[in-house]
């Protein structure tokens, strides 16, 4: 077991550290443009532009740039601690900037989460126990309706509907309430309509993928031996099928959790939630390269970490794949 | 000895599908005794396995058609409720498979797996049924019993795994166990370990045992009577002996003469059955059997040959609608190791002269 | 960043369906896979409508200037004051602006019918580029073997690994500066949104097709068709290939509508399609104005979703009618 959790935490640091050069790239190599305008967002005065020149040492050849990069995101090198630029066109560094909304955009995945497994595992098993019922077509096809359609569509629609200015029937928090509730019940309140929105599409594609697999391991040969040893059927269908099932729901989660930390982008920008995703997309209407530079690296951050943890969870859930 | 444990009469299952109603079980009937074996035997698809669940209720298809009656121990278990059945399934009878990996559930330990068949059934608490396993285990001659419960099947080895089948299966003590294909998946040394397994503990708590198998080699030791299926029937019922000895339907002959023999030489040749076997959707007129067979006339593709005993034997019985003398003289020949063509020509030109 | 379930969806694609699809061989000997294919999916009637909703949607694009003049709707670009009303708002639908304008008086109609050609274009050439190469590097690899393999293969597993939607989203928004990237090579819009559509896709076209090949090489009738001495070309192109049409439509009809949603994502962050018509981007400038003009989300929202709705019904059609399953018992 530690070989093999050694061997996942070497890949980490290897996949952390090709995303570092890939942003280096992305962000400082590719660019066609004059990088010092580029970091300093629209419309920079000159002096700020020789000012980022000089500060980021946009002077210095670029392997001298990515070696001072790499020092600025290593904790222990360069002695300022974890540093993902600074944001000149908000005069403020970035990572703080990050981390501060960092509990906001936790607020909403952890919500969303909620709702979507506790939605989307009983459909699952439901349609898959009784395919082809009514319920069973319904219930995917609603699921196919959610799934085609992007979650700022039907944000926008459940705004139009629901908000308590706007919508037809006002009975929601809606658009920028979050940021202007100051108890922690209003900040929840805030979040019914994007943490619905955000489990339907979620619930959807998890009910879907539960309910293919749980048709699957139903016809496995050990759920045929289950029932020769007269085990109740709830049992063969829990205890058997689900358990076999909703494994590779792990993996999943995981990869969805990772997602959603590093921002709900599309989510938080309908319902203007001032979370990271949000940060982020603000920025990019203002090219503050910097800033997407940063919440990019941490994303990916996350996303690399929580399937460091998949990884690792799965090996105690899955007996085969130990080491 | 009264009626007998098993009853099967009349027995068709048929599936509902969209290229046609697909007979995979068209009219058997046999009996069981306690403590008897019955060996069914049939190529792939003849319905052996689909037979055997419906015993079980454990034809789930939706497209399923079931009928006949199936009495064990005197109840019916066709018409059954879901709750009796699963009071005398892994109870009163209960089964293993052909493929003891994937009938195995991967995420529990075997001993847990043991346990929870015991616990099914018996009002026990959780650590007696791990020691029923352990003492199972022990007993189908797995080393170490007591740690190998704490194993995971991909643990064991494919012998082993078939004997923790075992295990589970007779933990309750069953009237009837129904091995499909049991020594199928695993290597030829093992095979017979695994069949001298259930012959042992078969005498030791006398239960009755029906054994599938495609091999007759599988049976010739172990099974006190055997029918042989083709293509969703029974076309011949015999004790062990008269299936080896004096076989009436060609299409055991060859059976027979695709299994590799002890006592002959290495170098003869099995001869396989040409062709193929039929689809069951739509099952060829008359005899079923009658395209690939070398005895085949005119007549026997317009006739159904009805399951009758053969002379002077009641106790065996065959589909076939040649001339009970014409079968036995082309065994006769068979068995010397004639070719069935040559067979055909001795025997039957012969007889269609005097015709 | 999570740039829409599309991405997820992918991720969810489970590919152990499509092995079954080559695995299986046909069981009526006599029809071919494909034409037995078709006999499955033709009774698939939801599946059915929803193919001809995309072979209209496909033909609307492609027609889409002339029925724009048909019902007498200006250019997607034009903007008129006269649509707007006294306080500068725009107008809902009238007999004149079908689908209502937005806010600087362009016709909705006409850039949703615009949009459909974005969404299509970019859809079909990024998937089909794709496929491409997923297809050609995983049958190099499968065939092949050996270290060229082993490169491709370790490639696969470290794009899988890596968060590429999210990079992309870096990529679109760092080239979207009016100069683009590598001196113009990479240009803002359609490109960057291609590039990052064949970027994440291909691995995953690449690691299925491997495996298949992997598996189909050892078969008999490659087999035969080596002992008779036919080349490795020939090998591949007559007997590999048709073996793989299946799975890759298959996994094609799921890429169409992830990349879909996946444009319309980046369009609507503003770093997707420029100098045209989107309906990302359209649902994006419709947000501030949902209360004032619920026309301008809805079209281009409904056409996002129908469109979508439709590949993914003919794709989970597909599957269906590939590998039949839920009759079967073992
Ligand atoms: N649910 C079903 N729907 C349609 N056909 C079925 C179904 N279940 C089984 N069959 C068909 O019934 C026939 C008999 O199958 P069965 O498994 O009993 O054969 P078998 O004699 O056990 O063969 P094998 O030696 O391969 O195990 C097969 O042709 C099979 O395809
Ligand atoms: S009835 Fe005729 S065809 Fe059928 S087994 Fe007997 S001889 Fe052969
Ligand atoms: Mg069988």
């Amino acid at each position: 077991m530690a070989a093999y959790i050694a061997r996942r935490l070497l890949w980490v640091v290897f996949l952390l550290f090709t995303i570092t050069c890939i942003t280096f790239v992305i962000f400082s190599v590719l660019p066609s443009g004059d990088p010092a305008v580029a970091r300093a967002g629209r419309s920079p005065s000159p002096q700020l532009v020789e000012v980022i020149r000089v500060q980021l040492g946009l002077d210095k050849s670029k392997p001298e740039q990515f070696i001072n990069y790499i020092g600025d995101i290593l904790p222990f090198v360069g002695g300022n601690g974890i540093y993902l630029g600074f944001s000149y066109q908000n005069n403020t560094d970035v990572l703080p900037e990050i981390l501060e909304r960092l509990p906001v955009t936790i607020f909403l995945a952890t919500g969303a989460v909620i709702l979507w497994l506790s939605i989307g595992i009983p459909l699952g098993v439901l349609s898959a126990v009784k395919t082809g019922s009514a319920l069973d077509r319904i219930a995917m096809g609603i699921a196919l309706l959610f799934i085609s359609a992007p979650v700022y569509f039907f944000g926008l629609v459940a705004l139009y509907l629901f908000d308590d200015q706007i919508g037809i029937w006002p009975i929601l928090p809606g658009n920028s309430a979050y940021g202007e509730a100051d108890s922690l019940l209003g900040k929840a309140e805030a979040l019914i309509m994007p943490w619905c929105v955000l489990a339907a599409a979620f619930a959807a594609i998890y009910a879907r993928f539960l309910r293919g697999n749980l048709i699957d391991t139903l016809q496995e040969d050990y759920i045929r031996t289950a029932r020769a040893k007269g085990l109740s059927e709830r049992r063969v269908i829990f205890r058997h099928g689900v358990r076999a099932a909703i494994t590779p729901i792990v993996t999943l989660l995981g990869l969805d959790i990772g997602i959603l930390l590093g921002g709900a982008i599309l989510t938080e920008t309908v319902f203007n939630i001032p979370g990271i995703g949000r940060y982020a997309f603000n920025a990019i209407t203002v090219s503050d390269l910097p800033v997407i530079q940063g919440t990019v690296l941490f994303g990916a951050f996350f996303i690399v970490m929580m399937s460091l943890i998949v990884d690792i969870l799965y090996a105690f859930i899955d007996p085969r794949v130990r080491y | 000895m009264g009626a007998p444990l098993l009853e099967v009469e009349n027995l068709k299952v048929h599936f509902e599908t969209e290229d046609g109603l697909v007979k995979a079980v068209d009219g058997i009937s046999y009996t069981v005794d306690r403590g008897q074996t019955l060996g069914i035997v049939g190529e792939s698809g003849s319905g052996k396995s689909v037979s055997s669940l419906t015993v079980m209720g454990l034809t789930r298809s939706r497209n399923a058609r079931i009928s006949g009656t199936v009495r064990f121990n005197g109840k019916d278990l066709l018409g059954a409720s879901e709750e009796d059945m699963r009071s005398i399934r892994g109870n009163d009878i209960a089964m293993i498979f052909q493929d003891p990996l994937s009938s195995l559930h991967p995420f529990y330990k075997v001993g847990a797996q043991i346990a929870e068949g015991v616990r099914a059934h018996r009002d026990v608490s959780k650590a007696q049924a791990w020691d029923r396993a352990v003492e199972m285990l022990s007993l189908v001659g797995i080393p170490e019993p007591r740690k190998r419960a704490d194993a995971y099947p991909h643990e064991f080895s494919g012998g082993m795994r078939q004997r923790a089948m075992i295990a589970m299966a007779l933990a309750n003590d069953p009237k009837l166990l129904i091995a499909d294909e049991p020594t199928t998946a695993l290597d030829v040394t093992v095979q017979a370990q695994i069949l001298e397994l259930i012959e042992r503990l078969q005498s030791e708590f006398d239960t009755a045992v029906v054994v599938i198998t495609h091999d007759l080699g599988v049976v010739a030791e172990m099974a006190d009577e055997i029918s042989v299926m083709y293509a969703g029937r029974i076309v011949e019922k015999a004790d062990t002996d008269t299936i080896f000895a004096a076989p009436e339907h060609p299409y055991t002959w060859g059976l027979l003469s695709s299994i590799p023999r002890l006592d002959a030489s290495r170098d003869e040749e099995l001869v396989p059955i040409p062709g193929r076997p039929p689809s069951l959707i739509n099952l060829p007129g008359g005899c079923s059997f009658h395209p690939r067979c070398p005895y085949v006339r005119e007549a026997h593709k317009k006739v159904d040959p009805k399951l009758e005993p053969v002379a002077g034997n009641p106790g065996h019985q065959s589909a076939c609608l040649l001339d009970s003398s014409v079968r036995r003289k082309l065994w006769s020949e068979l068995r010397t190791g004639v070719k069935p063509d040559e067979a055909r020509a001795d025997v039957m030109a012969a007889e269609e002269k005097a015709v | 960043m999570s740039t829409g379930t599309g991405a997820s969806d992918l991720l969810h694609a489970d590919d152990h369906g499509i092995d079954q699809i080559v695995a299986g061989e046909a069981p009526v000997a006599a029809r071919s896979p494909l034409a037995l294919f078709w006999r499955r999916f033709r009774k698939d009637k939801v599946a059915l409508v929803a193919l001809t909703f995309i072979v209209l949607l496909v033909l609307v694009a492609i027609l889409a200037p002339v029925i724009r003049n048909l019902v007498g709707a200006p250019p997607p670009g034009q903007t008129s004051t006269d649509a707007l009303d006294d306080f500068g708002l725009p107008q809902g639908p009238t007999s004149e602006h079908l689908f209502g304008v937005d806010s600087i008086g362009r016709d909705i109609f006409a850039r949703v019918l615009d949009g459909a050609r974005v969404s299509l274009l970019v859809a079909f050439i990024g998937t089909g580029l794709s496929v491409t190469i997923g297809v050609t590097l995983g049958m190099i690899a499968g065939f092949f073997r050996g270290w060229v393999d082993t490169l491709i293969a370790r490639v696969i597993d470290i794009l899988l690994a890596f968060p590429v939607l999210l990079l992309g989203l870096g990529l679109a928004s760092a080239c979207s500066t009016k100069d683009g990237c590598l001196g113009g090579a990479l240009e803002p819009g359609l490109t960057i949104v291609i590039f990052i559509i064949v970027l994440s896709n291909w691995p995953y076209v690449a690691r299925i097709i491997r495996g298949q090949v992997l598996s189909l090489r050892e078969k008999e009738f490659v087999e035969a068709s080596r002992s008779l001495g036919a080349g490795n070309m020939r090998i591949i192109f007559r007997e590999i290939l048709p073996n793989l049409v299946a799975p890759i439509i298959v996994y094609a009809s799921l890429f169409i509508p992830a990349n879909i949603l996946l444009e319309a994502a980046l369009s609507f962050l503003g770093v997707g399609v420029t100098g045209q018509a989107s309906w990302g981007q359209m649902l994006s400038e419709a947000t501030g104005k949902i209360d004032t003009a619920w026309w301008y989300m809805f079209f281009p929202g409904m056409a996002l979703l129908l469109t979508v709705l439709a590949f993914n019904l003919v794709g989970d059609g597909m599957q269906d009618a590939l590998n039949p399953k839920g009759n079967k018992q073992k």
